[in-house]
């Protein structure tokens, strides 16, 4: 038994169809045999069979149209023939192009971004100047446009008080006092609409984190220095975490609208070399693991300062933590970052007297402020995440 | 046919072999319109079933160091010229192995070794090139001709004009055979010549032409014989128009709405084969068991073309900008 | 120490074609009005009476013909220079370049060899208008298949012959009417072959690259002179290769300067200039302290008005403004 195919006629034939049968079941047919008519593009095309047989059954009837390659009857041999059997195909001449898939599914819907560190004016740099820059290990955002709104060459070089660039090949160290400049006034613009436009207020806790760096140093202690924790980044979890039961304090502001996120992507305050400002996100803060956290804070921290950070991390945050670090103040009551709608300003770590069960004793003590966008939440919502922080704070190795 | 034919011998044994070639051609482009269609071999096909006494009747007359610029309808002028089946066929398939090492596919059978040189897409793009390859001849007294076929559609082109009017100005040593099929694609003759008489082209350019019938296969051959001697001599270009026909379309993809069915049917029974046969038979200079036995013989010759084919590898994509230019000449395959 | 000599570009084609003749008897030449004309530009005046007739060939007004006679002379053994008149010509002849001197190598798997060379003047500049005035380089050297070569000297002019004639592979040669009349010194060696792979830096400078080829070349050497007066400092290089291109030597220059310039008289779009931007822009990013800036013929065919024509074509002052935009001044 072998099968009578829709023939290729073209380079471009993909289909044809069938209009008449010029043989019946039961016809001896020979090779050359002309036993069907096909309609196609071009016209009316005979087609012929190549072997010899008896034509069995038909399984196209006229009027189907159908692909290159499908099976039009089948033929029951009689005696030899020499004609190559075709391979058995699948598909006809074309195939359906892949689907392109959409691979960008942005996390939160955010309609404008941030004002922080985004709403700077264009800054057109050449690729010469930014690899100039890196070269010297000057921060490019702090070199003063040019003539024509450019940071080129000239530019750099003048940031650096050098002759012009092509006769200078090494760097130079780089000396210079603070210089306000666009991004100052980018955050002074942003902070200025925060508090004009958010009704802040304000809920503080004083945590007790002497478990906490307890198991700090003891975690440490089994990492090598490269791997070490710092506080902040099981810190970052922590806050992650205890927002998952308050997402009237994780998510956008946007047209008189509050989207809680599904997500809690923390946005991690970072000074800036020369007094800016910024805060980019670590994605998904509440599914990693304090080592993760570490290790997205190395990757992220240096890059972000060197100028280098992605579109998603400043546009993803759904909540800012500062964390004001060693050395510095009690506490912190920091302004929110529109769209968010809450952020959490950490103090510095102290010893302080406490009172545990009676008696008073020194213990390692940090106050945590939240400060929460009144339209969406209260004070109950921010005195609730920070119970839920501590709790999670006092058991530390459930990170 | 004729009773008699000058020039051409008549016996047995050349009889035989003109049988065969063009027994060989006609299976050959049939194996090649089944494999078409079930995609072994792609892009364009031109098949020369019913042209056979053509390039067969003229490649008697031609020797081995004498060049040949044929068209994109070249297969049996191919096999006429003794490329072997195996490497044409591999050639149709694509294969390392063909005649062209997969580059050229149908329309460009090349073959260096027998003077052969394609194979040209172009209608009327082989003229000048035959013209240049007869005037290096010339310019370096070489004795040898170069036989450029063409279909009766090149005598429209510009190129045909030109190309004439060179070797005739230039005398040189070049043998024009237009294959006048009728059809130019899906045009008749009559209606793209105001002159359908393309022999009168010729004449009217400087070229001595004669017309021949391109269904019978000692014709040609006779007319071919004396035409290559005046070109040998000395004499400058001779141009045959041989009257032929094509039994199938243009190419696969052709509806032949633009001629009749009955007009094919008329021709088929002048065919080349059918006309050889009886003739030969006739006098009793070849038998029916002959034909017989050449057919069982071409088809195992085919046959084992296509195993060829199937078996041969691909040229592998790494090697896709080879021969592009001459390797190692310049430095231009450093750079792109 | 070597003497030299000056002598016109056009002499220098004329020496080239004779030395060619006289040392490879394979060697001839095929055009229109090459022979008893003496060329239509003065290049093989003389020719016919020492090298005959069939050396030195007269065709018919036949572009395709007598092209693709070149290329089956090539084929069949001989070394033919085919000389078409004009670029604007070779439209008549571009399918026999392209369908059969630029493929038969690749299409016949490597078998066949097609060593021919083919001369055409080209470009604008002395109101011919719009069917005589093309710049077509770009068109050629858009071919796997075939060289292009544009000599912009005088020793280019003497020494390229050569090589073009000893390559394998159809060569074309583009020589701009308006350098037949420029002169240019010679050394008086005896072999002037100079090589066609490599473009050459014609004047050294830091501040931009302007990269040019053929008869665009003077005018970026005066637009340099004129900027020096100004301070500015550039550096001109002369392509001499149009397929392949020599990028090596473009973006060495674009790597010291971080601004490319570049002169072509072909039409902005599609242009050879486009094809050198692009790859500036792919292989030397980081190094451009400005975008690449083109001077090129304005996208109209080109009119016959002398003040229109000049306004049309690359201009001096056009490119002295190139290389200012450049450095944004």
């Amino acid at each position: 038994m072998s099968e009578f195919r829709m023939p290729a006629l073209g380079a471009d034939m993909e289909d044809g169809t069938l209009v008449e049968w010029l043989r019946a079941p039961g016809d001896t047919i020979h090779r050359g045999d002309i036993i069907a008519v096909v309609e196609t593009v071009k016209g009316a095309i005979e087609i012929e069979c190549f072997e010899n047989g008896i034509l069995d059954k038909i399984v196209v009837s006229p009027g189907a149209t159908v692909a290159v390659g499908d099976v039009l009857a089948q033929i029951k041999e009689e005696g030899r023939t020499d004609v190559v059997a075709p391979e058995p195909r699948t598909k006809p001449i074309s195939e359906s192009p892949d689907r392109a898939v959409s691979i960008l599914s942005p996390s939160i819907a955010a309609p404008s971004l941030p004002i922080a560190a985004m709403s700077l004016p264009p800054r057109r740099i050449s690729p010469a100047a930014r690899k100039r820059a890196q070269q010297l290990g000057l921060d490019i955002e702090t070199v003063q446009v040019g003539p024509g709104g450019v940071i080129g060459l000239a530019e750099v070089a003048a940031a650096q008080h050098l002759p012009q660039p092509s006769t200078a090949e090494t760097p130079q160290p780089v000396k210079r006092g603070f210089q306000p400049d666009g991004m100052r006034r980018a955050i002074g613009a942003a902070m200025a609409r925060s508090k004009r436009e958010i009704p802040h207020y304000y809920v503080s806790s004083t945590l007790d984190l002497s478990l906490f760096t307890a198991w700090l140093e003891d975690a440490n202690t089994k990492r090598s220095t490269q791997d070490r924790l710092l506080y902040a980044a099981p810190l970052i979890k922590a806050v992650a975490v205890a927002l998952r039961s308050e997402p009237a304090l994780n998510g956008v502001y946007v047209k008189d609208n509050y989207q809680p996120s599904k997500n809690v992507h923390v946005g991690v305050a970072t000074a800036l070399r020369g007094g800016g400002l910024i805060a980019p996100a670590i994605h998904d803060a509440d599914t990693l693991t304090p080592d993760e956290a570490m290790a997205r804070l190395r990757e992220l921290i240096p890059r972000v300062r060197a100028g280098r950070i992605r579109g998603s991390e400043m546009t993803d945050p759904t909540i800012t933590l500062s964390i004001l670090g060693e050395g510095t103040a009690d506490s912190l009551h920091p302004v929110i970052y529109p769209p968010q709608v809450a952020i959490i300003g950490c103090g510095a770590m102290r010893e302080r007297p406490w009172v545990v069960d009676g008696a008073i004793t020194v213990r390692r003590v940090m106050t945590v402020t939240v400060a929460g966008d009144h339209r969406v939440s209260d004070g109950r919502s921010a005195a609730r995440f920070l119970n839920r922080l501590d709790k999670i704070l006092q058991e530390p190795q459930q990170l | 046919m004729k009773t008699s034919y000058d020039g051409v011998d008549l016996r047995r044994e050349h009889l035989l072999e003109l049988a065969r070639q063009m027994i060989l051609i006609r299976c050959f482009e049939e194996k090649c319109a089944e494999l078409y269609s079930v995609e072994k071999i792609r892009g364009f096909l031109h098949l020369y079933i019913g042209e056979e006494a053509n390039a067969v009747g003229v490649m008697q007359a031609l020797e081995a160091e004498d060049a040949i610029v044929a068209t994109y309808r070249e297969h049996g002028h191919a096999l006429a010229r003794g490329l072997p089946p195996t490497e044409v066929m591999a050639e149709m398939y694509g294969k390392a192995a063909g005649s062209s090492r997969g580059r050229g596919g149908s329309m460009h059978i090349c073959d260096a070794a027998y003077r052969f040189y394609g194979g040209f897409a172009i209608v009327g793009g082989g003229l000048p090139l035959a013209v240049g390859l007869a005037l290096a001849d010339k310019m370096l007294s070489r004795k040898r001709l170069t036989c450029c076929f063409f279909g009766e559609g090149a005598a429209a082109e510009g190129e045909f004009h030109e190309s004439l009017n060179l070797a005739a100005l230039w005398k040189l040593p070049v043998l024009f055979v237009c294959e006048n099929n009728g059809y130019a694609m899906g045009t008749a003759l009559e209606r793209s010549e105001a002159v359908t008489d393309i022999y009168l082209h010729a004449e009217s350019l400087g070229v001595p032409a004669q017309t021949v019938d391109g269904m019978d296969v000692l014709a040609v051959e006779e007319a071919t014989r004396l035409a290559a001697a005046k070109v040998r001599a000395g004499q400058g270009p001779q141009f045959l128009e041989n009257r032929t026909y094509r039994f199938r379309a243009h190419s696969m993809f052709d509806a032949e709405l633009y001629r009749d069915k009955a007009e094919v049917e008329e021709w088929k029974r002048r065919g080349p084969l059918v006309q050889f046969k009886a003739w030969t038979v006739d006098r009793g200079i070849l038998t029916e068991a002959d034909f017989n036995s050449l057919e069982g013989e071409v088809e195992h010759i085919v046959a084992e073309a296509v195993r060829f084919a199937e078996a041969a590898p691909l040229e592998p994509v790494a090697d896709l900008a080879k021969d592009v230019m001459t390797p190692g000449a310049s430095e231009t395959e450093a750079r792109s | 120490m070597t003497e030299i000599r000056t002598i016109s570009y056009r002499e220098a084609i004329r020496e080239a074609l004779r030395e060619a003749l006289l040392s490879d008897p394979r060697v001839f030449l095929m055009g229109e009005d090459v022979g008893r004309y003496g060329g239509a530009f003065a290049c093989s005046k003389g020719l016919i009476d020492e090298f005959g007739e069939e050396r030195i060939r007269d065709t018919p007004l036949a572009e395709s013909g007598f092209t693709g006679a070149g290329i089956g002379a090539a084929l069949g053994g001989m070394r033919p220079i085919v000389e078409v008149m004009t670029v604007n010509f070779s439209l008549l002849c571009i399918d026999q370049i392209v369908n059969n001197a630029a493929t038969l190598r690749h299409m016949s798997g490597g078998q066949f060899s097609v060593p021919l060379v083919i001369r055409m003047a080209t470009g604008a500049g002395h109101q011919l208008a719009a069917q005589h005035s093309h710049s077509l380089e770009n068109w050629y050297a858009h071919v796997p298949g075939l060289r292009v070569v544009a000599p912009a000297t005088v020793a280019d002019a003497r020494g390229m012959l050569r090589k073009a004639l000893d390559d394998p592979d159809p060569v074309i040669m583009f020589e701009h009417t308006a350098l037949y009349n420029a002169v240019g010194d010679l050394p008086t060696t005896s072999d002037l072959t100079v090589d066609i792979n490599h473009a050459k830096v014609r004047r050294g400078g830091r501040d931009a690259s302007i990269i040019t080829y053929g008869g665009s070349l003077p005018k970026a050497l005066e637009a340099a002179n004129k900027l020096s007066g100004e301070g500015i400092s550039c550096e001109v290089i002369d392509l001499r290769s149009l397929r392949p291109l020599d990028m090596e030597t473009v973006l060495a220059s674009v790597a010291r300067t971080h601004r490319a310039v570049i002169v072509d008289e072909g039409w902005r779009t599609g242009s050879l200039a486009a094809e050198i931007s692009a790859q500036i822009a792919e292989r030397a990013l980081y190094d451009l302290d400005a975008p690449v800036e083109r001077v090129c013929s304005a996208e109209v065919p080109i009119p016959y008005a002398r003040h229109l024509e000049l306004a049309a074509l690359p201009s001096v002052d056009g490119i002295a403004a190139a290389v200012k935009k450049a450095l944004r001044q």
